[in-house]
């Protein structure tokens, strides 16, 4: 379990055991996967099946932007025709419909236009502490959205100042990016 | 093209339908928009299943429904365009009979959204969006796309988390006089107030909840629209446009500029000033998947002065009696949210207000026979809106 990915599966397969094993006595001792509804008491089927969708997702067109996380750097596509900066990047500007684009590292530096605190997770991050996510506008006029690393959200305002991160998240072991308070 | 009528709605229950699967909880809808339009299902040409899907079993739930419902051989398919699904496949019927392609379409909305746990519910919703730039990473939900919005409106213009909870209880309050709604009590707003955060600054009782239901609508051609009914209502105009799937690409967190433009394109098209279009309407939905849609929703639409929205909620403009009835159905936030019936079943309820039929208690006077549908996909990612009329075009 050396990143998020196991360590995610595990947490979720750990979820679903004890109500599954529980399924699987019903379906052995009276011959269908057939239980009460916890709210209604209404005879539920329990799907037999489990479908797991993982997805692999091309990145070639973007390679250049996804690698340089690695360098500590975030970079949006710069066309080199029109000048456009597009971040998320792309491979194509539709302005000038051509696909000519160079990396062009952000400026770590920006001030926060709003945020959230997530507390009802998603099932893939249920593994989590209440987690902070802001949009943050950098110097360049862009716009990111990540995660903010700070103790009391209440410290968070709109116009705070705000310092782009790029490493390893701590926990997950995989490069992404994050906001700290500058 | 061709003027369009709705001549007979219907609505199941809204709620936790354990009682019932898919076809069965269309079927419900169906059934009762048949009955309304004295229409057999030999009288539909066409018809067009509302259905986001993903947390039910089915993936085919146009084929499913045709097979129930006894529509086979007759061609009917999905469409979807997240919570706006329901106007989105409402739109696709009304462009069916005004191209001459269709005399009589039925349109049904319906989501089994309880046929998952909510932890895969929130997960599902959360990807709607830019699922692999803002959720993959950052495990954004629906309730905390629109805090975002929540927080910059706040700070911006002085709403309070107070201001925000009027709103879940006007809706509440009206959703107790709807028999098909979701929830059938009123709160207040210390209740409001006390409930836990989802997704700070919104809390549970500022959210619309996981909802299982279905609508249907009888669309008919205006040649033929006299056979099923005497007072037919009429879709006068769309409007539709879409937001950038990236929250990050777009400037400000105060209002869709998708509500704007498709709210505008619906105003222009039926002659109605977009300055002042509260003078055109007795009645209005406006998509309150949260609380803060709500208030948003009525600046985007030019129901209020941007900014200003939530102060006409506390003086409580926005019940009956009021400058302009907002959600007297109970709206998203207390009749419920079933995400492909949502839309559908907004149409239903302004039908029924036009016509004076609403539920006791919950009828708005009707003297302009004008009503505004507005249905929102994911975080303004899809706005559709429609205006209804008693008149014919």
């Amino acid at each position: 379990m050396k990143t998020v990915i196991l360590k995610l599966k595990r947490f979720l397969d750990g979820l679903f055991e004890d109500p599954l094993k529980l399924v699987d006595d019903v379906t052995d001792s009276s011959g269908l996967p057939v239980v009460p509804d916890q709210k209604t008491g209404d005879p539920i089927w329990v799907d037999v099946r489990e479908i797991r969708m993982r997805y692999t997702i091309p990145i070639k067109g973007v390679y250049p932007y996804i690698d340089s996380l690695r360098k500590g750097r975030l970079a949006a596509a710069k066309c080199r025709s029109c000048g456009k900066i597009y971040f998320p990047p792309q491979k194509d500007c539709p302005r000038c419909r051509v696909s000519d684009m160079e990396v062009h590292y952000l400026s770590p530096e920006g001030e926060l236009v709003t945020w959230t605190v997530i507390n009802v997770k998603p099932l893939s991050f249920m593994h989590h502490k209440d987690y902070v996510v802001g949009i943050v506008r950098l110097r360049d006029g862009i716009n990111v959205l990540a995660w903010i690393d700070i103790d009391d959200p209440a410290k968070l305002d709109v116009g705070v100042r705000m310092r782009l991160v790029v490493d390893k998240r701590p926990d997950e072991n995989y490069i992404t990016y994050w906001f700290k308070p500058a | 093209m061709r003027n369009v009528a709705i001549v007979g709605v219907g609505i199941s229950r809204y709620g936790y339908r354990s009682d019932s699967n898919l076809a069965e909880l269309a079927w419900e809808a169906i059934n009762e928009a048949l009955n309304d339009a004295g229409a057999g299902v030999e009288d539909i040409d066409t018809y067009i299943v509302g259905n986001t899907g993903v947390w039910s079993s089915e993936p085919l739930p146009a084929v499913v429904i045709g097979e129930y419902a006894g529509l086979q051989p007759k061609n009917g398919i999905r469409v979807e365009a997240a919570c706006a699904t329901g106007l989105a496949a409402t739109r696709t019927g009304y462009s069916l009979i005004a191209s001459g392609e269709a005399d009589v379409v039925l349109v049904v909305g319906v989501e089994k959204m309880n046929e998952s746990t909510t932890p895969q519910v929130v997960e599902l919703i959360g990807r709607a969006g830019n699922y692999f730039w803002e959720f993959e990473n950052f495990g954004l939900t629906f309730p905390g796309y629109y805090a975002m919005y929540a927080t910059a409106y706040m700070k911006r213009y002085g709403a309070t988390e107070e201001d925000l909870c009027m709103v879940a209880v006007k809706n509440h309050h009206y959703a107790s006089l709807n028999p098909k709604a979701h929830f059938q009590k009123r709160i207040t707003v210390e209740e409001c107030m006390s409930s836990r955060y989802v997704a700070w600054p919104i809390k549970l009782y500022d959210s619309s909840p996981i909802t299982d239901g279905a609508a249907a609508l009888i669309l008919a051609s205006e040649d033929v629209a006299g056979k099923f009914t005497d007072s037919p209502i009429w879709i006068r105009s769309w409007g539709y446009a879409n937001g950038t799937s990236n929250l990050s690409r777009r400037s400000d967190f105060i209002g869709f500029e998708s509500t704007v433009v498709a709210s505008r394109m619906a105003y222009r098209r039926a002659g109605i000033d977009p300055d002042n279009p509260v003078k055109f309407f007795d009645v209005v939905t406006v998509h309150d998947a949260f609380t803060i849609a709500e208030i948003i929703g009525m600046g985007d639409l030019g129901l209020a002065k941007r900014g200003e929205e939530y102060k006409l909620v506390r003086e409580e403009q926005t019940y009956i009696g009021g400058l302009i009835p907002v959600n007297v159905d109970g709206g998203l936030k207390g009749k419920g949210h079933p995400i492909g019936a949502t839309g559908v079943g907004m149409i239903v309820d302004l039908v029924k207000q036009l016509q004076q039929r609403a539920d006791k208690g919950r009828q708005a006077p009707i003297s302009k026979g004008m009503a505004l549908a507005h249905n929102v996909g994911g975080t303004g990612h899809y706005v559709f809106t429609a205006v209804l009329s008693v008149d014919k075009p």
